[in-house]
C-alpha cells in the first residue's frame, strides 16, 4: 500500500476514496459550509472545544469500529453508557454518602462497579453473538431495551445525585498541563486502539473475522473467541465514554445513550469502516466521529434547529452507506489499493 | 457420426465477444438425436459460454444456432425452453422456500380463473415425477431436499414440455455414487427416447462412461471433435491443455522417511467411518474418491474442522485427536481448502495480509509479544517468492487477483509457517494450465524437501501422476490403497465404483 501512485489526479482520488471513504470530500464541504455560515467556526477556542466534545462520541465509535469489523454491529452502545453511568453513580454516592472523607475510595470502586456493569452487557452481547448464532442486530437490540430498561428501573427514571465534586473536577473538566483529562483518556484509548489493531494478532483476527470467517477458522482463529472480544472491547471502551460523561454532568443519567448508536455507526462508515466487515483503521474513526460533532457544532452555530439536525445526521449515515458500496464494488471491479 | 440436416441442434461459427474478451471464437457443434456430446475443457475455455448461448441465457455475437436445420433465435431461458432445449446448471434456479410442485411449474401454473389449482398442480407434479422414476414427495419444500434431489427437480422441470436438449453443468459434482448411477439410468432414457445431451463434466471416467463424441474446448475455440469411448484421457488433456503429459506433470523423486500422520479407526460429523490413513515425510500420498466418498471430510476431520466422533489421529508422534485447526497449524499441519473465496482468503485483505494470517501468532510475535513489521515483511515476501507471487500483487486486495494468482497466495500461506505435513484439497481447482504445472513444481519441492503431501484430488490424472501412493476413498471409509505401478486408472476406478459388500 506504500506503493507510489502515477496516474492521473483522477487515479489518485479515487485511491484515496477507497483507502479513506467519503471522509476528506465531506470534512472539506463542511468546513467551508460552516466557516461560511458562522464566524465563531473556525476560532480555535471553537475547535478546541470541539475536540474536548467528539471524545465521548470517539470512545464510542472505536468501541462499535470492533463489532463492525466483525461482520457486526452494536446497537446497545446507548444502553451501556446508560447503565454504566447509573451503577457508577449508585456505588459512588453510597459509598461516598457513608464516609464523606473516603472521596477517592468512592470514586474508584463506582467507576470499577460501571465499567463491570458496562461490560457485563457486552458479555451478553458477545455471548449471544458468538456462541448462540444470535444475528447481532437482534441481539443487541434487545440487550439495549433490557439494559435501559434496568436503568431506568433501579433509578425510577430520576437522575442519581450526591456524587462526589471530585469527580467531575478530574474526570469532568480537569486538566493536566493544561490539556483536559477526557482528551488524554481519549487519546490514551486511541493509542491503545491502534496498537491493538495493527500490532496484534487478535487485531488481525477481528478483521478476518469479518471478512471471513470460514477462511479465518482454517487459518487458525478461534472465530467464537474473537467475536466474544469485539463485543466485551466495545462495551469497555464505551463503559469509559459512559463515566467521563457521568463526570461531566455530575449525575448518573439513564437518558444519557440518546442517539449515540446512531452517531456511532455514522462516525465509523463515515470514517471508512466496511459495513461487510474486514475494513477499519483506528484513526478513520477517529476522524470520523471529529466530524459528526463538527457538523453538530457548525448547525448550533449556524443555529440550525434541532429537528432539522436529526435530517442531516440520517441523511450523512445514509450517504456513507452508500459510498461504501460504491467503494466496495470498486474494490471488486479490480482497482488496486 | 451422423452430421445432418436432422441433427437436434447445430452451431455455425458461434461467438461472443465480452468488453475485451472472445469467449467464444467461431465454433461449430452439432449434437445427433439420441447422443451424450461432453464439453472438455478447462475453466475459462469457453464451455459455459457455450451452453449460456445454447440454453437462451445469453446472445450470440455472430454466427448461427439452428435446430433440426433452421435456424433459431433463442432470446430467453424460456423461448430456448420453448424449443426444447432445458439447462441444468451448477447454480440451481430453484426457490427453496417452495414446494417441490410448485418450483416444478414455476411460471406455468396454468391458473383457472386467475386461481392456481393447487390440487391439480399436486397432481400434475406426481405424474411427472412418477414417469421420470424420481422418488420425491412433490409437496416438500424445496429447502428441505438433499443437493441430488434438488438436481432432480431441476431435471425434471426440462420435462414438463416435450424434451428435445438437455444440457447438463457438471451434474455429478456433488452426487454420490449412487446417485450418480441414477442420473446415468435417467440419461440413458432420455438417449433412448431420441433426445440429445449436452454434458459438461472435468471427470475423465464420465467422459467414456456416458459419452459419445466429445468435443475439447481451449481458450474459447473448438481443438476438435472426437469419440469418447476411443480417444484417450492422455490425448484429451494434451487437447485441453495444448501442452504434453511430461510438461504438465513433473516426475517427483519418493523418498519416504518417519511417519507424519498415522490415522486410525476415524469417524466424524460429516460421515467418515472407520478410517484409517498413514503418511510419511518424502512422500505425496493421493486421496481419491467420488465426490461425497469422504476424502474431503477424512482430512477435514484430521485438520480439526470437522468434530472426531471416533478413533484417533497422531501427528508427528502426538495424540491430536481432538486438536482444532489454530493447534494444528502450530503443530505443523497445514490444510489447504478446497474453494478458495468460500473458505480459503480473506478477500478485502491484501495477498500480504493473507499469507501472514496463520503465522502470525507462532511466527511474527516481536517485543513486547507485538507483532513485528520486519518479520512479516521477510516472512510474507519469501513464501511469496516460493509460488512466484509477483510482488507488485502482494500488496493488493486478493479480491482483484486472477484466480491462479489466488491459489498462489493460499499455498503461501501453508509456506508462511513452514508447515511438515501439507494437505492439499483440490489444489487446482479453475486455473490456467501454467499456474498449474507452477503448483506442481512446488508440490514436487515440498516433497523433495522433506515434507509429506497429500494430495486430496477429484481431477483423476492429477492423482495419477503425482502420487507415490494413492488411498480411495467409498462411502466414508478406505476402500484401498494403491502403491507405485498399480496406480493407474482402471485399478482406483475399480474402487471407486466397487459394489457394497454386504454390511460389515
Amino acid at each position: 500500500m506504500a506503493e507510489a501512485s502515477p496516474g492521473t489526479p483522477g487515479n489518485v482520488l479515487e485511491k484515496l476514496f477507497i483507502r479513506m471513504g467519503v471522509l476528506p470530500v465531506l470534512m472539506v464541504l463542511a468546513l467551508i459550509v460552516f466557516s461560511l455560515m458562522s464566524e465563531q467556526f473556525l476560532r480555535i477556542d471553537n475547535l478546541v472545544n470541539l475536540v474536548r466534545q467528539s471524545v465521548y462520541l470517539i470512545l464510542v465509535s472505536l468501541g462499535q469500529m470492533l463489532a463492525l469489523v466483525t461482520g457486526g454491529f452494536d446497537l446497545s452502545v446507548g444502553t451501556i453508557l446508560a447503565v454504566t453511568s447509573v451503577v457508577s453513580a449508585i456505588v459512588m454516592a453510597h459509598f461516598f454518602g457513608a464516609d464523606p472523607n473516603a472521596v477517592w475510595f468512592a470514586i474508584s470502586i463506582g467507576c470499577f462497579a460501571g465499567l463491570l456493569a458496562g461490560a457485563a452487557v457486552g458479555v451478553v452481547n458477545g455471548l449471544g453473538v458468538a456462541y448462540l448464532g444470535v444475528s447481532p442486530f437482534i441481539m443487541t437490540l434487545g440487550t439495549q431495551s433490557v439494559g435501559f430498561g434496568i436503568a431506568l428501573l433501579i433509578t425510577g427514571g430520576v437522575p442519581v445525585s450526591g456524587l462526589p465534586g471530585e469527580l467531575s473536577e478530574t474526570l469532568g473538566f480537569g486538566r493536566i498541563l493544561g490539556v483536559p483529562i477526557p482528551i488524554l483518556v481519549t487519546a490514551a484509548v486511541a493509542v491503545m486502539f491502534y496498537i491493538l489493531m495493527t500490532r496484534t494478532a487478535r487485531g488481525s483476527y477481528l478483521l478476518a473475522v469479518g471478512g471471513n470467517p470460514k477462511a479465518a477458522a482454517l487459518s487458525g482463529v478461534n472465530v467464537r473467541t474473537t467475536l466474544l472480544v469485539a463485543y466485551v472491547l466495545c462495551a469497555l471502551v464505551t463503559a469509559v465514554s459512559g463515566l467521563l460523561l457521568t463526570a461531566r454532568v455530575e449525575s448518573g443519567e439513564a437518558n444519557i445513550g440518546g442517539t449515540m448508536a446512531l452517531e456511532s455507526i455514522a462516525a465509523c462508515v463515515i470514517g471508512g469502516v466496511s459495513l461487510r466487515g474486514g475494513i477499519g483503521r483506528v484513526e478513520n474513526v477517529v476522524l470520523g466521529a471529529i466530524f459528526i460533532v463538527l457538523v453538530q457544532n457548525g448547525m448550533n452555530l449556524s443555529e440550525v434547529g434541532s429537528y432539522l439536525q436529526m435530517i442531516v445526521l440520517g441523511t450523512l449515515l445514509i450517504i456513507a452507506v452508500i459510498a461504501d458500496q460504491i467503494r466496495h464494488r470498486m474494490i471488486a471491479g479490480g482497482v488496486g489499493l | 457420426m451422423p452430421v445432418s440436416a436432422s441433427d437436434l441442434i447445430e452451431t455455425v461459427a458461434l461467438t461472443k465477444h465480452y468488453p475485451g474478451v472472445k469467449a467464444l471464437d467461431g465454433v461449430d457443434f452439432s449434437l445427433a438425436p439420441g447422443e451424450v456430446h461432453v464439453l472438455f475443457g478447462e475453466n475459462g475455455a469457453g464451455k459455459s459460454t457455450l451452453i449460456n448461448l445454447l440454453a437462451g441465457v445469453n446472445q450470440p455475437t455472430s454466427g448461427q444456432i439452428l435446430m433440426e436445420g433452421r435456424e433459431v433465435r433463442l432470446h430467453s431461458v424460456l423461448d430456448a425452453r420453448k424449443h426444447g432445449v432445458s439447462a441444468v446448471f451448477q447454480e440451481f434456479s430453484l426457490v427453496p422456500t417452495l414446494t417441490v410442485a410448485e418450483n416444478l411449474f414455476l411460471g406455468d401454473e396454468s391458473p383457472r380463473h386467475g386461481f392456481i389449482d393447487r390440487r391439480a398442480l399436486a397432481a400434475r407434479a406426481r405424474e411427472l415425477l412418477a414417469d421420470l422414476q424420481f422418488d420425491l414427495d412433490p409437496a416438500r419444500r424445496v429447502s428441505t431436499l438433499s443437493r441430488a434431489e434438488q438436481q432432480m427437480v431441476e431435471i425434471a422441470k426440462g420435462f414438463r414440455s416435450r424434451l428435445r436438449v438437455l444440457i447438463l453443468d457438471e451434474p455429478t459434482a456433488s452426487l454420490t455414487d449412487r446417485e450418480t448411477e441414477r442420473l446415468f439410468t435417467l440419461i440413458a432414457r432420455i438417449q433412448a427416447e431420441g433426445a440429445g445431451v449436452i454434458y459438461i463434466t472435468h471427470r475423465m471416467q464420465e467422459i467414456a462412461r456416458v459419452g459419445d463424441r466429445v468435443t475439447v474446448l481451449r481458450d474459447g475455440r473448438k481443438i476438435g471433435t472426437v469419440d469418447a469411448k476411443a480417444t484417450s484421457e492422455d490425448r484429451l488433456i494434451e487437447m485441453m491443455t495444448g501442452r504434453t503429459i511430461s510438461e504438465i506433470y513433473p516426475t517427483i523423486a519418493a523418498n519416504p522417511g518417519e511417519i507424519l500422520l498415522e490415522v486410525e479407526g476415524l469417524a466424524s460429523g460429516a460421515g467418515v467411518r472407520d478410517a484409517s490413513i498413514t503418511v510419511r515425510r518424502g512422500e505425496v500420498v493421493g486421496l481419491a474418491g467420488l465426490v461425497g466418498s469422504g476424502k474431503s471430510e477424512l482430512m477435514r476431520a484430521v485438520f480439526g474442522v470437522d468434530r472426531v466422533t471416533a478413533g484417533s489421529v497422531r501427528f508427528k508422534g502426538v495424540d491430536v485427536t481432538h486438536a482444532r485447526p489454530g493447534e494444528m497449524l502450530r503443530r505443523g499441519l497445514f490444510y489447504l481448502p478446497p474453494d478458495r473465496k468460500a473458505e480459503g482468503l480473506v478477500l478485502a485483505f491484501t495477498a500480504r495480509a493473507n499469507i501472514a494470517l496463520p503465522a502470525l501468532r507462532s511466527k511474527l510475535k516481536g517485543r513486547f509479544g507485538l507483532l513485528s513489521g520486519k518479520r512479516r515483511e521477510a516472512l510474507t515476501r519469501t513464501a511469496g517468492q516460493q509460488v512466484e507471487l509477483a510482488e507488485r500483487n502482494a500488496g493488493r486486495a486478493v479480491a482483484v487477483l486472477s484466480g491462479g494468482n489466488q491459489q498462489k497466495v493460499l499455498f503461501a500461506k501453508g509456506l508462511g509457517i513452514n508447515a511438515d505435513l501439507y494437505v492439499l484439497d483440490e489444489p487446482t481447482v479453475g486455473v490456467d494450465v501454467g499456474t498449474r504445472s507452477a503448483l506442481y513444481t512446488l508440490i514436487k519441492r515440498l516433497c523433495e524437501g522433506g515434507a509429506g503431501v497429500v494430495l486430496v484430488s477429484s481431477d483423476l490424472p492429477e492423482v495419477l501422476h503425482l502420487s507415490h501412493r494413492v488411498y480411495v476413498t467409498r462411502l466414508g471409509t478406505i476402500a484401498g490403497e494403491r502403491h507405485g505401478a498399480d496406480i493407474n486408472e482402471a485399478s482406483l476406478l475399480g474402487l471407486f465404483f466397487e459394489r457394497e459388500r454386504t454390511a460389515a
